[in-house]
């Protein structure tokens, strides 16, 4: 499997999802950053940056380890239940029952903790803890997201680059302006996203059960296709129905 | 420790946050694994019926989390 098709879909998964985790990350760090300074914030960031990439060293290779239609079976699965939870959650975004995620809004909150924890002896300390945490978090799931469109038919190597490339992008920007990443339509990327992992979930778990999909890669497309169309049709119904029942009130 | 859990924590939020979405797609997948290994379910088909599947619990989740806000 190393054709354009699945080596395009692979980065790009990869590159909006960890993007998504990037610019949350980034906000926490950015807030210790000029709140406090930007020591704890960068030594935080640093020493979760380290961890990550021992823990990737110490269990990536076991995942050769594991029989290649297990793997696709495993983290197919995986896939299904990450990629349909984003895409729950983009569909309810977009038509309103559950608010957007506001980076201005994560920002200012984690700002107020850190001004509330200024006089502290350890405030540094707490500040740095703060870094570290974020882009620890955050980096798991960039982890996984890496692990699980790549592995599986072996392109980590495609996969990673789509992470490397969203860390830099979201690093250069947000040295740029210098603030919050608010006005990165997250939600379209979340959706976006969702509908993609869902779409390798599937796709794999079926070859994990031995299913030869027809077109071979290119059913990944087609997959991607009839979940985005489904999933805005139900966008669609869900706006009608609450647009029907504010009409009757 | 504490950040073990944080980690661990965060690995299960990963993958189940509306608990009855995750339940009903292991459930899926359980059913159709079993299907074609067990019943000899052509494994295409198998995999036609978790699409669908996916579908109609990804329609069911949002309807019921709509229903809920007051829709």
């Amino acid at each position: 499997m190393h054709g354009l098709t699945p080596i395009l879909s692979t980065v790009t998964a990869s590159f909006l999802a960890s993007f998504v985790e990037v610019v949350e990350a980034f906000t926490i760090v950015l807030a210790v950053g000029v709140t406090r300074s930007w020591r704890p914030a960068l030594t935080g960031a640093a020493l979760a940056l380290a961890l990550l990439a021992a823990l990737v060293l110490a269990f990536g290779p076991l995942l050769a380890l594991v029989p290649i239609t297990v793997l696709q079976f495993v983290v197919g699965v995986l896939l299904i239940l990450f990629g349909m939870r984003w895409l729950r959650k983009a569909i309810l975004r977009s038509v309103g029952i559950i608010a957007l995620h506001d980076e201005d809004a994560a920002f200012s909150k984690e700002t107020a903790t850190l001004q509330q924890q200024a006089n502290d002896r350890c405030a540094d300390y707490l500040a740095g803890l703060a870094a570290f945490k974020a882009v620890l978090l955050e980096g798991v799931e960039v982890v996984f997201i890496v692990i699980a469109v790549g592995a599986a038919h072996a392109q980590t190597f495609y996969a990673s680059l789509g992470a490397l490339a969203a860390f830099v992008l979201v690093t250069i920007i947000g040295l740029a302006v210098h603030r919050p990443l608010a006005r990165v339509p997250e939600n379209a990327l979340k959706f976006a996203v969702g509908l993609m992992l869902t779409s390798f979930g599937i796709f794999w778990t079926g070859e994990g059960l031995g299913a030869d999909w027809p077109g071979a890669d290119l059913a990944l497309l087609a997959i991607f296709a009839i979940i985005a169309v489904a999933s805005f049709a139900i966008v669609r119904w869900l706006r009608d129905a609450r647009t029907a029942q504010g009409a009757a009130r | 420790m504490t950040v073990l859990r944080l980690m661990l924590k965060e690995l299960v939020g990963m993958f189940i946050d509306d608990g009855s979405l995750a339940t009903l797609a292991l459930m899926l997948i359980a059913a159709i694994t079993a299907a074609v290994k067990l019943l000899a379910l052509p494994p295409l088909a198998g995999g036609v019926l978790l699409l669908a599947g996916c579908l109609a619990i990804l329609l069911y989740s949002v309807r019921r989390a709509a229903r809920r806000s007051g829709q």
